[in-house]
């Protein structure tokens, strides 16, 4: 369709890294603050997409990096979890990334054609990660900034996703709720 | 199409999100049980007309298992909690009795 | 003859004329009419055929509750069927054709069904198929079949989009009649957020034809204000055209919102699925007038009171020049005082109670109408259209009548709220004596997660009748939804004045000792075709629950789902089995309110997007080189590489031959990856696997079986030790996801204590393998930066290093009985390490390779494939796998069950290899028959197949089955019978067909 209610732009490669640890007992804090990176608080994202940190449950993070820097960031972790219960490991090349840009309204129109999580702005602020289901595949997204989220899934689907969020962004789809 | 919030991350779950795992509190049964015992622990379940402690993943979302209490009847959700537990928390039962003062735990 | 009047007709706009299609006829509406009101403008009464007499009917109802009125809409991309006219909104350009007659809807060959009725009562099917049973086939079903259905269905793919849309929401406010709006306006200025839908386009429901008056101004202006007062509400969003479906639990609502049903060249999706979650929902959805039952309630020109009413005042058409009303209520007087100052004729309204003392029967004696008490209608009659209304003592048995000349019989026999949203989710229902009706009980509200009501009636939907008491229960609603939502909500109740109403009269027949002859032609369901008779035959024939009424006689089964003859249907019951009303019961509501269509349903899931299909990171060019795909496990994996003008028997053949002979190279990637770690990840390895993965040493590989807790095989797959807390674990195709979820299950619900963590990196890499006696050679070639050598990386060992200059973990493991590397690289260099390997083994004549190829390699070498030799019934021991099942360990997940008395049976199935005495293939999953019947008659058997295929390396078909103590059998011969009972004669020997021994893969 010529004129698309947002854009949808393939923000892949990004690097990502899958932490699993304990992060409440200050080693997993000053692990990454060592790199410069901060634990958010529960379904909160810290930083940006290319040196953050996503929320995944109570036990995992999803550090990203920019794409050539993940298996340093894998170095990193390990040696200072050394002697530690944990595991990180490089997982940039499982998942596909797109960014999504438009009137804010949009953008969450677009998604909650596809996903059952709740949209509202008071609901899923700027920064705050919501893991949930996009039609029929696992997907996770957060805001970044007013009608500007990212979005991430796995590799393998990463066309569908695509092609998904194409044909609910067409042109003359607009619901105009929020 | 129930709503279950996980008591790990939060989220109020639309049931499309979750996964079932049928009945909660199983004990494992292993080499050394009886054929009674093992048969229990694979074959036989609760399915009761009220409250009902039952498993639910949130598959779609931070990957816990998280038990609920729920009333298989009404719907009505006394509480979600985490699956690391052997029995009902004493929280979940108190909100149980204080709406149903004649709900007999059954074990 | 019905007509369009020459004023009036509040939602009609006469300045601009719509050209429509009827029967290939091109008629003329005007915009804001719908197909029904267009077609009473010109006189077009007749609009369809009932189903079982395809007797002609016309439209009864202006809503949607219309039984009768349902057209196939547009053609061949955007044909829909059984299309109400009553709610279709008229279009320049909509084509529709009546449906259910042949050759014509004029002249229609089926209603020689009519003549036959005596012969087609209730239960007809089930007593007339009962028998021959050889009459089924060629007789009975064929005219099942031919008669079942009303509208025909689209041959043509739907051509337009559809989607679907989540909110969540604090209030839903179902309905926007005036109880809506003041619902939605309550929880609105309390601070809700609220969504308010209505399924009609415009607003306000039936208070303006009513000619209620509220807050002192005419409804029609009240609703304007309090529109645009919403409007202007930030907390409020307003839908029209948008139907409440069905209300689930939780809160969960389904709404079907038409976009462009009306304007069929706009942009955008036709319709729109909603699916909301709301905290309260308030169903405001109006109450659906009663139609009576007399003998010809089913001509043409018989309507209901407040269908008639309607296209008058909404669209300036009357169903008649001369009308007669038929009541046992208050509220038909509308109608007649309607017609009346609509300068038509009403010859005289016929009130079935003794008494008319109500201020609106008042009205109509002081404008001069003839009213007559304690009367009811003996019958109609006319030529496919009313002309005679015989009128009778209600309390008679219709002998002496007043015959009265009409053309249009207007009927009300009470009103029922619309209770179905209410009940869909578990509200439970009170009979309310004095109005007649079913309504819901607010002392059984449906129940939400929190315990607490969630769904509230409001309006008529309550079973409030008059205006001002619809206001203030509506209030209420909206009051106590907003309420329990934590918000304070103040009184805000528009006010109507005080009606002084006379009671409904409960009158289920007309006359009220009708003999079976007037019985028997007094439709109850009009779409079905089911009359007072057939109820009160279900119920001398023993049908006493009105579930079992219902399916017996089809009431209310149609796609009307009985809107109109339910509670009609239940008050015969209710008289024929001496139980009051209550007693009875209704049936259950169901979702959908109206149908929804299967495109809006279906939502963007459709074309490409019907399913998601998991590509590897070399799937384009699999694509681009003629790969055959099938599915598996969600993926689709290259099932062989024909070359142009090659069957695809004969690439598959070519590619074995070319593995077996230099070297294949198979797009490995979907195979699950998971690692494990933590220092009790080998405890935990050894509780899943059946064999023992904590004595494994770093650096090896070891393949293992995963069995569920009742035993059975599930899963198996090839682990590697990459150090010393650290497992990677390869899993099939289709079981990563599983066995994944299986790993986080045991660890969080039952051994939550271990130190162990389980990532799923199965997409992170692309798996390769490069298989086949020249593979080393390749590898050289491509340049690795470790030993390949038979002792540097032996069989069954890894290692990591680089390929080529990419990062790889070469695995030498083997699926094929050939020398084999499965080299793993990150996903993003998949596709340039399969070039960097093509192009290095073109000089050894390397073979892309599909599953097909893989499967009978891995047959050919008896190995077993999950989902072939197993189907959830088979644990290791009958696959002669014990030597990878652990005894030493105490316990591991289905040890115990593997000791129950049925899994040591001596006479287990196990697995042989097969081979045709005549070379042939065995037909797969074919069963070895044995001597003898079973007690119910059926042949024995002892054994099937699991695998079969014809090996190119033997030349000959080879098989794997499931045999009756089969190892102990080897050199017998079975019979496995074709599907043509011929026999297929096949002798039992050992699963590995070439190189037992094992000396092609360990060089």
């Amino acid at each position: 369709m010529s004129d698309p209610l947002i854009r949808i732009e393939d923000a892949s490669p990004m690097g990502m890294v899958t932490l699993r640890a304990e992060l409440n007992d200050g080693k997993a804090a000053s692990a990454l603050a060592f790199s410069g990176l901060e634990i958010p608080a529960p379904h909160q994202v810290t930083g940006t997409p290319e040196k953050g940190v996503l929320w995944m449950s109570p036990d995992e993070l999803m550090i990203m990096t920019l794409p050539d820097a993940s298996d340093a960031m894998v170095a990193t972790l390990n040696e200072a979890f050394e002697g530690t219960h944990s595991l990180a490991v490089n997982v940039s090349d499982a998942r596909s990334a797109f960014r999504l840009k438009g009137r804010d309204a949009l953008v969450r129109e677009v998604l909650a054609k596809l996903t059952p999580a709740d949209m509202r702005p008071a609901s899923l602020p700027v920064g705050r990660l919501r893991r949930t289901r996009l039609a029929q595949v696992p997907a996770a997204f957060w805001f970044t900034g007013d009608g500007e989220a990212m979005l991430i899934c796995f590799r393998s689907v990463g066309g569908y996703v695509f092609d998904l969020l194409s044909k609910v962004a067409e042109e003359g789809t607009e619901v105009g709720y929020f | 199409m129930l709503i279950l919030t996980c008591p790990y991350c939060g989220v109020a779950c639309d049931e499309t999100e979750l996964h079932p795992g049928g009945e909660a509190h199983l004990k494992r049964f292993g080499p050394d049980a009886s054929d009674e015992d093992f048969e229990g622990y694979l074959f036989q379940r609760k399915n009761p007309r009220g409250v009902h402690f039952e498993r639910w993943r949130h598959a779609y979302g931070c990957g816990k298992w998280f038990h609920a209490a729920r009333h298989t009847v009404t719907l009505e959700v006394f509480g979600t909690y985490p699956a690391q537990v052997f029995e009902p928390p004493e929280k979940i039962r108190a909100a149980i009795l204080a709406k149903l003062p004649d709900w007999e735990t059954g074990a | 003859m019905s007509h369009r009047l020459q004023a009036g007709g509040r939602l009609i706009d006469r300045s601009k004329p719509v050209r429509f299609a009827f029967n290939g006829k091109t008629f003329q509406g005007f915009q804001g009419d719908t197909l029904a009101s267009a077609l009473l403008g010109v006189d077009q009464m007749l609009m369809g055929r009932s189903f079982k007499y395809h007797r002609p009917r016309g439209v009864v109802a202006s809503g949607a509750e219309e039984p009768n009125a349902l057209m196939g809409l547009g053609r061949d991309h955007s044909y829909e069927p059984n299309a109400r006219a009553t709610t279709t909104e008229l279009f320049d350009g909509l084509e529709a054709e009546t449906q259910n007659h042949w050759p014509s809807l004029e002249f229609d060959i089926g209603a020689i069904n009519a003549k036959l009725s005596r012969f087609l009562p209730a239960g007809f099917y089930y007593k007339m198929f009962l028998w021959p049973r050889s009459f089924w086939k060629h007789v009975y079903e064929p005219f099942i079949r031919e008669s079942a259905g009303l509208g025909r269905p689209p041959k043509r793919r739907d051509r337009d989009t559809y989607e679907h849309f989540n909110v969540t929401t604090d209030v839903l406010v179902v309905g926007g009649g005036i109880a809506g709006l003041t619902a939605a306006m309550t929880a609105g200025e309390a601070g809700a957020e609220v969504l308010l839908v209505e399924q009609n386009a415009h607003w306000g429901g039936r208070a303006p034809v009513d000619g209620a008056e509220i807050d002192g101004m005419p409804a029609e202006d009240w609703i304007a204000q309090i529109v645009a007062a919403l409007q202007a509400m930030p907390n409020v969003r307003m839908r029209n055209r948008c139907m409440g479906a069905g209300v689930y639990d939780h809160g969960y609502t389904l709404l079907s919102e038409r976009l462009s049903d009306h304007a069929p060249d706009a942009p955008g999706p036709r319709q729109r699925l909603w699916k909301v979650r709301a905290g309260q929902i308030v169903t405001a959805t109006g109450a659906i007038e009663r139609p009576l039952s007399f003998a010809g309630n089913d001509l043409p020109g018989v309507m209901l009171a407040s269908a008639v009413r309607d296209y008058v005042v909404n669209f300036g058409v009357a169903p008649g020049a001369k009308t007669v009303v038929v009541t046992n209520n208050d509220d038909a007087y509308r109608t007649a005082l309607t017609l009346k100052a609509a300068g038509l004729e009403v010859p005289a309204v016929l009130d079935a109670r003794e008494q008319a003392t109500g201020p609106l029967a008042e009205a109509a004696r002081a404008a001069g109408i003839r009213v007559i008490t304690g009367r009811g209608v003996a019958g109609v009659t006319g030529k496919g259209r009313v002309q005679v209304v015989e009128a009778c003592r209600q309390q008679s048995d219709g002998g002496a009548v007043e015959a009265i000349e009409a053309d249009c019989l207007a009927m009300s026999g009470g009103w029922s709220p619309v209770v179905h949203l209410w009940s869909h989710a578990g509200g439970k229902l009170t009979w309310d004596e004095a109005d007649a009706h079913f309504r819901p009980d607010p002392d059984r509200a449906p129940k939400g997660a929190s315990g607490d009501n969630f769904v509230r009636s409001a309006g008529t939907a309550s079973g409030f009748l008059t205006t001002n008491d619809t206001l203030f229960n509506a209030n209420s609603a909206g009051r106590a939804a907003a309420m329990s939502l934590g918000h304070k909500a103040r009184n805000l109740a528009p006010e109507a004045a005080g009606e002084k109403r006379q009671p409904t009269a409960q009158i289920w027949l007309m006359p009220e000792h009708a003999p079976y002859a007037k019985r028997a032609i007094s439709w109850l369901d009009f779409q079905n075709d089911v009359k007072v008779s057939d109820v009160e035959l279900a119920a001398r024939e023993g049908y006493e629950s009105v579930e079992h009424t219902k399916r017996y006689t089809t009431l209310g089964m149609a796609t009307d789902q009985g809107k109109l003859s339910n509670i009609n249907g239940l008050a015969v019951l209710s008289k024929e089995l001496s139980v009051p009303i209550p007693e009875v019961g209704t049936t259950t509501f169901r979702p959908p309110y109206t149908p929804v269509r299967m495109g809006a349903i279906a939502g963007e899931a459709k074309g490409v997007l019907f399913q998601p299909i998991r590509k590897t990171p070399m799937h384009d060019w699999h694509e681009a080189n003629g790969a055959q795909f099938e599915p598996v496990g969600g993926w689709r994996r290259p099932y062989a590489f024909p070359k142009p003008g090659e069957s695809v028997e004969d690439a598959v053949a070519r590619e074995v031959n070319a593995t077996r002979g230099n070297v294949g190279l198979l797009d490995a990637s979907t195979l699950g990856k998971l690692i494990v770690k933590g220092p009790d990840a080998g405890r935990f390895l050894d509780m899943l696997y059946t064999n023992m993965m904590s004595t494994l040493k770093p650096g090896k590989c070891r393949y293992g079986l995963m069995c569920s807790e009742n035993g059975f095989l599930i899963d198996d797959g090839v682990v590697a030790r990459l150090d010393d807390d650290t497992w990677l674990c390869h899993t099939t195709s289709g079981g990563a996801d599983s066995i994944h979820a299986a790993m986080e299950e045991w660890l969080q619900t039952e051994w939550w204590d271990w130190k162990v963590y389980v990532a799923n990196v199965t997409e992170q890499f692309a798996q390769i393998g490069v298989v086949g006696p020249k593979a080393r050679e390749v590898l050289d070639a491509v340049g690795a930066s470790f030993d390949l050598s038979k002792d540097g990386l032996p069989f069954m060992g890894w290692s990591d290093g680089t390929l080529g200059g990419l990062p790889v973990r070469a695995f030498r493991i083997s699926f094929s009985g050939e020398l084999s590397y499965e080299i793993a690289v990150p996903a993003s260099h998949g596709q340039a390490l399969w070039d960097k390997l093509l192009e290095a083994g073109e000089a050894h004549g390397i073979t892309p390779y599909g599953t097909e190829a893989l499967h009978i390699m891995r047959a050919e070498k008896g190995f077993i494939m999950i989902g072939d030799e197993t189907d959830g019934t088979v644990i290791p021991q009958d696959l002669g796998l014990d030597w990878a099942i652990s005894k030493k360990k105490d316990d591991y997940l289905g040890k115990r069950a593997q000791m129950r008395t049925h899994m040591t049976d001596p006479l287990r199935w196990k697995l042989v290899g097969l081979e045709t005495l005549d070379g042939s293939v065995l037909p797969d999953g074919s069963y070895a028959v044995a001597d003898g019947d079973t007690p119910n008659g059926q042949r024995k058997t002892q054994g099937r197949v699991t695998s079969s295929y014809h090996s190119p390396t033997l030349g000959r078909g080879i098989a794997m089955g499931l045999v009756e103590r089969g190892p102990d059998r080897i050199g017998e011969v079975l019979n496995f019978p074709a599907l043509d009972g011929s026999p297929v004669e096949a002798r039992i020997v050992t699963p590995v067909f070439i190189d037992p021994d094992g000396e092609k893969q360990n060089v």
